[in-house]
């Protein structure tokens, strides 16, 4: 931790030593992994898709690192009174790499036909929409159905990306050969893709930000091997390792290389909370007192600092500390496995010969190494209070699949926060989100009117006060109850060379367009 | 005409072959856990129902396991392997487009690794029982034993980080434009280290197998006759032992062109190679069962080829070896 700080405070007497205009020129070069399925933003919203197609495609608006909105192609925009009525003045001049100009027709086009057809994320938030009209070419309004303010959250690049009106209206979306070759405004276009190798993206010269972008080209290499990431971005083969790149235990190897820093910046959008999650259809996983007796057996600190390095903070409930609606006084889930055993004691779960009080199944999260050895201890540490774990190893695909059939009883999993909690964090709380067969749905089967009330008037209130009381309320609840068990915050770490600047400057970091990152010579 | 009707047969039987393997692999790949629609939608963020449901559809996923079988069958036959559920493109087209990288590895692998084997193989050989049979003994048993993938990780370490001799990962420099001349240069440059570590292992079954063999020939009366007729040793060596050796080397070199494949899986991930190897894996995680199944289906006819090729340089080494059907 250390370490990371003194890289923060070097990299900011670097910038200001060198502070100088931007240059022009130069590659940057990448990894993505695992290579994304296709580029075309709209059809697919994988996070690799995110990271590379977030340079071809633009959204509405931007976000800054305290969530604020920010003009993208919208320059400017005006919420009505009542909450109701949202319009965007467009930008001017803006044209699709094809050439064609982008207007609000495109909007109109993306945001009531293609998005609430194939974008699962985007349907949800665009059903709530009751009418949308270009009174001219610059001009999109919108009404809703009733108040929705986290609607202002939901304009990011992967969230709604705009789609061009002229090669997609009344095509079969899916199959349309422009998918290959996808057309945006973003500052970078699509140049060559060799499957298995790289993506190159070339600079757009047509861009709507007049000098920019800096870069001439952007290079993403596929690298499958994480050993072999950290080598080649050492060998300088690569300039940049985006979180998840390599294991967090090279972190501070590589972040100790000269001429290079770190910076956990531009996660604030997405803001992962990791969590142990119960199926709480099952016993005894229906009993609170089980639940807490988990929460109070798991120490997060040591989560925190010695398995993520110092990449996370601890978390104490659903939301992440800079979310404007987060609850400071929450009830602590202090690490206390005396507590563990009095609350097991007290469901009269006593210990056989062997320490066991009870068995229960758990269903190994295998995203990297680091998620597998934070499995390894919530085991030991189970153990420790008289939970054994009965682990079940597959892989993701396994994972998905027997998670979605709630087959489980305990497993991990992670949740995106996307801005606001009525986008973010809902879905794995309400009742209305209980769809069997799907892993991102409501998976642990919670079904608690309460919850369901308060989350539903939390994300239609029109006043921020009205909103804090509820979330906080929401908070309170969740936690008391411990219908999940919140671990740790994750801030993923960006390795990078110094002579790359301007790298992260919004809350979605490297997955926004890069029109401002230039290479320093 | 013998041989020409030997082969027909054999390609005859090969088609059989492959349309067995085809359906085993059906149900093979089926039986792995994991749900295509529940990977997809897993990695959408938030998912209805209604999304799921039309997904299964369009992947045709919601019909009955052996309608489906139907469906690939019928495709199979016509040369048709499908969509991928991952990319939406022809599988033929994503594996054509992989395949090459796979083939230059694998066959300059299997070249490097028999001509350097056989040749150790010799040399001990010919020296045994002296220090050169015993160090090219002692390297065979440790390229045998270690693991392609960690050879592969301090390859790197050593040649790409501390050397800098060559490119840690990929098939070409993809910051640069190479075109013509320079283009392959590039490529030959990424090829040494993937090539030399997926050659190491075979190289040492070559060495070992070249080496008990040509002391078995050496021992036989023919090799005596000869010797006796006071004909030069190298001659001996080359004409009579090692001609006579190298049968077992032809055969296990058939059996090595099926397990290459294999084995690129993880040389492909450790060096970044875009191989089918490597294509196979991602396609394994992501349950996208139609190009898992057109690789097996694919390399199933690779592996038919090399047999039949294996088959006739039997006859060419030693005439006495007689095709029959």
């Amino acid at each position: 931790m250390k370490l990371l700080k003194y890289a923060a405070a070097f990299a900011l007497t670097a910038q200001i030593a060198t502070a100088q205009e931007p240059q022009t020129g130069g590659t940057l070069r990448l990894i993505a992994q695992p290579e994304p399925p296709m580029l075309m933003l709209g059809l697919n919203q994988q996070g690799p898709t995110q990271f590379v197609a977030g340079k071809i495609y633009e959204g509405l608006l931007r976000y800054g690192p305290d969530l604020s909105a920010m003009p993208g192609l919208a320059e400017a925009w005006e919420v009505s009174e009542d909450g109701l009525t949202y319009t965007f003045d467009l930008q001017d001049d803006v044209t699709w790499h094809d050439g064609e100009p982008f207007t609000s027709d495109d909007v109109v086009f993306s945001l009531s036909e293609f998005l609430p057809e194939v974008h699962p994320r985007a349907r949800g938030v665009l059903e709530r929409v009751k009418e949308i009209s270009a009174p001219d070419d610059n001009t999109v309004k919108i009404t809703l159905n009733e108040s929705f303010p986290a609607f202002l959250q939901s304009f990011e690049v992967s969230s709604t990306p705009m789609i061009p009106a002229h090669l997609y209206r009344d095509t079969d979306y899916r199959a349309n050969p422009a998918n290959d070759t996808p057309v945006g405004t973003g500052p970078f276009k699509l140049d060559e893709w060799q499957r298995g190798s790289f993506i190159r993206l070339v600079r757009n010269d047509d861009y709507w930000q007049d000098g920019k972008p800096y870069l001439d080209e952007i290079v993403f290499n596929i690298v499958p091997d994480a050993a072999s990431r950290a080598v080649a971005f050492e060998t300088g083969e690569v300039d940049v390792l985006r979180g998840g790149d390599v294991e967090y235990f090279d972190v501070q190897r590589l972040a100790a290389l000269p001429d290079t820093e770190v910076t956990n910046a531009g996660w604030e959008f997405l803001s992962p909370i990791i969590w142990v999650q119960f199926n709480l259809r099952n016993e005894p996983m229906n009993d609170p007192r089980f639940r807490k007796a988990v929460w109070h057996a798991i120490d997060r600190d040591f989560i925190a600092n010695a398995i993520w390095m110092g990449f996370a903070d601890p978390a104490d409930g659903p939301l992440p500390a800079n979310s404007p609606y987060h609850a400071d006084n929450l009830p602590a889930a202090d690490y206390d496995p005396e507590k563990s055993r009095a609350l097991l004691d007290e469901m009269g779960l006593t210990p056989d010969d062997n320490g066991v009080r009870v068995t229960v199944r758990y269903l190994s999260l295998p995203y990297s190494e680091t998620y597998i050895r934070m499995g390894e201890y919530v085991r030991q540490q189970l153990r420790e209070v008289g939970i054994e774990l009965d682990v079940t190893q597959t892989d993701v695909g396994g994972w998905a699949q027997t998670l979605g059939q709630w087959d489980y009883d305990l497993t991990m999993n992670l949740l995106y926060q996307y801005g606001d909690p009525a986008l973010g964090v809902e879905r794995a709380y309400v009742s209305s989100n209980l769809v069997q067969g799907s892993p991102s749905a409501n998976v642990s089967g919670l079904d608690n009117p309460e919850i369901d009330r308060l989350l539903s008037e939390a994300a239609s209130a029109t006043s921020d006060e009205k909103r804090k009381e509820l979330y906080q309320a929401f908070q309170q609840k969740v936690v008391e109850e411990a219908y999940f068990a919140y671990l740790v915050r994750v801030n993923f770490p960006t390795v990078y060379h110094t002579r790359v600047r301007n790298l992260v400057d919004s809350a979605i970091g490297l997955n926004d367009t890069m029109a401002d990152v230039w290479i320093a010579r | 005409m013998q041989r020409f009707s030997f082969v027909l047969g054999r390609l005859i039987k090969g088609i059989f072959v492959i349309l067995a393997i085809g359906v085993l692999a059906f149900f093979v790949i089926r039986l792995v856990p994991g749900d295509p629609v529940a990977v997809i939608a897993g990695k959408s963020g938030s998912v209805d129902a209604e999304y799921m449901e039309a997904l299964r559809t369009r992947l045709g996923l919601d019909q009955p396991i052996l309608v489906q079988l139907g469906i690939f069958m019928k495709g199979l036959v016509q040369g048709d392997l499908g969509q991928s559920y991952r990319q939406g493109a022809p599988v033929m087209e994503i594996i054509l487009e992989r395949l090459p990288a796979t083939l230059l590895l694998t066959l300059s692998a299997s070249a490097i690794s028999i001509l350097l084997g056989v040749m150790a193989g010799a040399l001990a050989a010919r020296r045994h029982g002296t220090w050169a049979d015993s160090a090219i003994s002692t390297l065979a048993l440790i390229f045998y034993a270690t693991p392609l993938f960690w050879m592969g990780l301090m390859a790197i370490l050593l040649f790409s980080l501390v050397l800098g001799w060559f490119p840690a990962f990929g098939m070409v420099s993809s910051d640069m434009r190479y075109e013509g001349l320079r283009h392959v240069l590039d490529v030959l440059h990424h090829l040494v280290m993937p090539m030399t570590i997926l050659g190491l292992f075979y190289m040492a079954v070559y060495a070992r197998l070249t080496r008990a063999s040509m002391l078995e020939v050496a021992e036989m009366d023919f090799v005596r006759t000869a010797r006796a007729k006071g004909m030069t040793e190298a001659y001996i060596t080359r004409r009579h032992i090692l001609r006579n050796a190298l049968l077992p080397v032809i055969t296990f070199a058939g059996i090595q062109a099926g397990h290459l494949i294999g084995g690129t899986v993880l040389v492909e991930t450790v060096f970044g190679w875009p191989g089918i190897g490597r294509l196979a894996f991602d396609s394994l995680l992501q349950r996208d069962y139609p190009v898992l199944l057109g690789i097996f289906i694919i390399t199933s006819v690779m592996v038919v080829v090399f047999n039949i090729i294996t088959d006739i340089l039997y006859t060419l080494v030693d005439p006495r070896i007689e095709v029959t059907q």
